[in-house]
């Protein structure tokens, strides 16, 4: 019935009346994050166990929305942390000067080092082609070209997993980038909006391989029971992708924002992770990650751009994906 | 209705609409030219539109003229069907549609199993199948509209001067085509114009980039506000554009007056024109239902253990359908009463925006003065009576006109004003399709995810949205079962009122 008074708007003032007396802490955060089977719910109850505040969370479609939101927002924002930007939108985010330093110094576990001072990671993932056990997968991006295999994948300009793609076979091959989407436009099924479509039509039998991540295989397996999802181990290595957090320099709590990212970085929250995300935790908790996860691939190397080469080189990857598929 | 009204509501959807794209382009500053990508963009978009307008319309003039001249079991639960694909959220459409005719649909399984080449969906024709499959249904329900609005007498005065199937075309369909068929096509044209996600996905790749999608890139990627906006503009102006040739397109037919309208009897009885039209329907029929029986397939293992928040945001659904319902009838009314030019185009307005943009001009107006998240429910009860404007407008602004035509000197000399005109005149000849416009309206509001996306916190969520997170968090088999209570509460809703009109008219 909650949904109803919101409908009607009657209840929503009074709702924020009666809570006004313990601090409010408003986290930004994209939409998966906070559904129902997100790890939203649980990070909200584990925080609010810890912190005597009361912890809201606001979404907004997915990462990309998530940052336009507090650009359209600026220094008016309500929001005091933001959770869930990645390295593409890290430079952006950082030019917009809306964010503060964390100040948090901490040991991740992570294949790469980070040491930016305004977004701290909480998870990170490497992109993978997932595919069903019994078929014979290509072993890199050149195999696949050459193969008859046929691939989903998501578009860069509407879809995270997209650009990460994008940003992959860039990291891989440089100049030869254009070269290697011309290699894989006729092993390419077709390009979703998003990364829901395209694992839908994946499970519907539409394609042998759909781009998502190395640990989707660990939901079906810890989920559902079904170990017949693998990943294609790629001999070019595999882009991450970092999920990071930062702290507005509007926030009215600046210190239960720092609370928050403190937090973030704890076993409370950092067990969460692994089995509602479905991503690695940045820094692995004591009880270690859940059964089932020891079954998943890990790639020989891991590529990352830097947010700034990462901003530098899209314009021109975006150009050469697009004219090598539209031919 | 006073013009005063109509002209209220029609300065009101302008302000609607227009005072979005101000207050993006005010945060951004005007938008730099067009691209090369652009333009490109722009081609395809128009090229697949105009493709898929003229096909899904021409298509249905014999399924809609099949059903009108015919009568048989099940003839309303398949006029009802035309409904269906229409109110489907385009992710569980996509999905039923390339059941049937991807590679590992129903269709190519059964050429294998013939040894026979596989068919291959992906592509221009893709994007115009899956467009005629939203469309023909929509299109035949709005001519059937048309074929029920020549009166009974015409087609017996027919019947008694002897004219063969082919003179009552061209003296009573042709004309009552002509009046209907530009505005028909014209809708669907401004859909197809929209269109982004199916295109893509069943266009195959980048080649099908549509204005929406360029829009996308803008806002996500480039972080140009500027540059989407002056995409959004682009898009309007070609709505407003095409808007206007079909208006000057479109005739009046001018029946006239019958005593029985909306129960044409059924003619041409020859058995090779029976057969035609029996062809026609199992075609179309199976056409539309065979993606339908496939979402309806997928759902049923998991609809009855549906977790409680896909529940309760099915009831935020049906709310928020209903309040998108009464406002976008009242709005449609007020502007076909108008039955100006004007009036029509204005109706437009509401496809001619990119949600998008739409939302984002929203959210800026919101933002200083009010916690936007707060408004997400209503925002979107408007947004999407917003949206429905146009179909509901369509359905309602000829029958208007009709009835006005036919009886309006009539009602005016016996003094019949407000109240009483509705009452006694506009309800009893309108009632089918105020009942089809709301039936369609609301399904609508319940499929769509509209601009809930943008504004929604975590405790809100309408049924599509739902369905989407279920699929974000890999849970595909609920997702499938939320997708199928989505589709069994629109089409419930679509068919009480379409059903509830057409009863007893």
């Amino acid at each position: 019935m909650k949904h109803l008074a919101y409908a009607t708007g009657v209840f929503a003032t009074l709702a924020s009346a009666s809570t006004a007396e313990t601090p409010e802490l408003t986290v930004y955060t994209y939409d998966s994050f906070v559904s129902e089977w997100g790890p939203g719910p649980k990070v909200e109850a584990a925080f609010e166990a810890v912190c005597d505040c009361d912890v809201k969370f606001v979404s907004a479609g997915d990462g990309a929305a998530l940052l336009s939101r507090i650009r359209l927002e600026g220094a008016r924002s309500e929001a005091d942390v933001v959770l869930g930007l990645d390295t593409n939108l890290i430079a952006i985010a950082a030019e917009s000067g809306l964010f503060a330093p964390h100040g948090v110094t901490a040991d991740f576990d992570m294949p790469v080092a980070w040491n930016d001072p305004l977004f701290l990671p909480y998870d990170w993932g490497y992109f993978a082609f997932v595919h069903k056990k019994d078929f014979a997968a290509p072993a890199s991006f050149k195999a696949l070209a050459e193969s008859d295999a046929k691939i989903l994948i998501q578009d860069p300009r509407s879809s995270t997993p997209g650009l990460g793609l994008l940003m992959w076979v860039k990291a891989a091959y440089g100049d030869e980038a254009g070269a290697v989407w011309q290699g894989l436009a006729d092993n390419i099924v077709t390009v979703t909006k998003g990364w829901s479509e395209a694992y839908g039509l994946f499970l519907e039998g539409e394609a042998d391989m759909v781009l998502s991540y190395t640990t989707s295989p660990a939901y079906h397996l810890i989920a559902e029971g079904d170990d017949s999802k693998v990943t294609a181990k790629f001999d070019e290595g595999h882009y991450m992708q970092v999920e990071v957090a930062g702290k507005l320099a509007s926030s009215d709590q600046p210190e239960l924002a720092d609370a928050f990212l403190a937090f973030m970085l704890s076993d409370a929250f950092q067990e969460i992770i692994p089995t509602t995300n479905w991503m690695y935790p940045a820094k692995t908790p004591q009880t270690g990650l859940p059964e089932g996860f020891e079954t998943l691939i890990t790639p020989e190397k891991a590529l990352l751009l830097s947010a700034d080469e990462a901003a530098k080189l899209r314009g021109d990857a975006l150009e050469e994906w697009r004219k090598a598929l539209s031919q | 209705m006073k013009p005063m009204t109509s002209a209220a509501v029609a300065a009101l959807v302008c302000l609607l609409v227009l005072a979005p794209i101000t207050a993006v382009m005010a945060q951004a500053g005007w938008p730099e030219r067009l691209g090369g990508a652009d333009w490109e963009a722009l081609r395809f978009t128009l090229f697949q539109a105009v493709l898929s307008a003229l096909l899904s319309g021409v298509l249905a003039v014999p399924v809609a003229r099949a059903l009108a001249r015919r009568r048989f079991w099940g003839h309303g639960a398949l006029v009802l069907l035309m409904g269906a694909p229409f109110i489907l959220p385009v992710i569980v459409a996509v999905l039923g549609l390339l059941a049937v005719f991807g590679r590992a649909g129903v269709l190519n399984t059964a050429l294998g199993a013939m040894d026979l080449p596989p068919v291959q969906v992906y592509g221009l024709h893709g994007v115009v199948l899956a467009h005629v499959f939203f469309n023909l249904p929509l299109a035949t329900r709005l001519l059937l509209q048309g074929w029920g609005a020549i009166p009974a007498e015409r087609f017996k005065l027919a019947e008694a001067l002897g004219m063969r199937p082919r003179d009552v075309l061209r003296f009573l369909e042709w004309p009552m085509l002509k009046e209907r068929l530009p505005g028909v096509l014209l809708v669907i044209f401004l859909i197809c114009l929209s269109s982004f996600a199916v295109a893509l996905t069943l266009g195959g790749g980048p080649r099908a980039t549509t204005l929406e999608l360029a829009i996308y890139q803008a806002f996500r990627l480039e972080f140009d506000l500027g540059r989407a906006a002056g995409l959004a503009l682009v898009q309007l102006v070609l709505v407003l554009g095409a808007g206007l040739f079909a208006l000057r397109v479109a005739s009046v037919s001018g029946f006239g007056a019958g005593l029985s309208p909306g129960r044409p009897l059924p003619w041409a009885q020859s058995p090779w024109l029976r057969l035609q039209d029996a062809a026609v329907l199992t075609l179309s029929a199976s056409f539309v239902a065979a993606p339908l029986a496939m979402v309806v397939w997928r759902g049923l293992p998991r609809i009855l253990a549906l977790p409680d928040v896909v529940l309760s945001a099915a009831g935020a659904s049906l709310v928020l359908a209903l309040a998108s319902t009464v406002l976008c009838l009242a709005a449609a009314f007020a502007l076909a009463s108008a039955r100006r030019g004007w009036a029509e185009m204005t109706g437009l307005l509401g496809l001619a925006i990119s949600p998008l943009v739409l939302g984002t001009g929203l959210f800026l107006l919101i933002n200083p003065y009010y916690n936007p998240a707060a408004l997400a429910l209503p925002v979107t009860a408007l947004v999407n009576a917003l949206m429905a404007l146009p179909f509901a407008l369509r359905v309602l602004a000829p029958e208007y006109a009709r009835v006005e035509r036919d009886y309006g000197a009539l009602a005016d000399s016996l003094g019949m004003r407000g109240l009483a005109r509705f009452r006694l005149l506009l309800w009893p000849q309108m009632r089918v399709s105020l009942g089809f416009a709301a039936g369609l309206t609301a399904a609508l509001s319940m499929g769509d995810l509209g601009v809930i996306t943008l504004f929604a916190d975590a405790e809100q969520a309408t049924l599509p949205l739902q369905v989407y997170r279920l699929m974000g968090a890999y849970r595909m088999d609920d997702a499938a079962g939320a997708a199928l209570l989505l589709l069994g509460l629109s089409f419930a809703l679509f068919a009480l009122f379409d059903w509830g009109g057409r009863r007893g008219a």
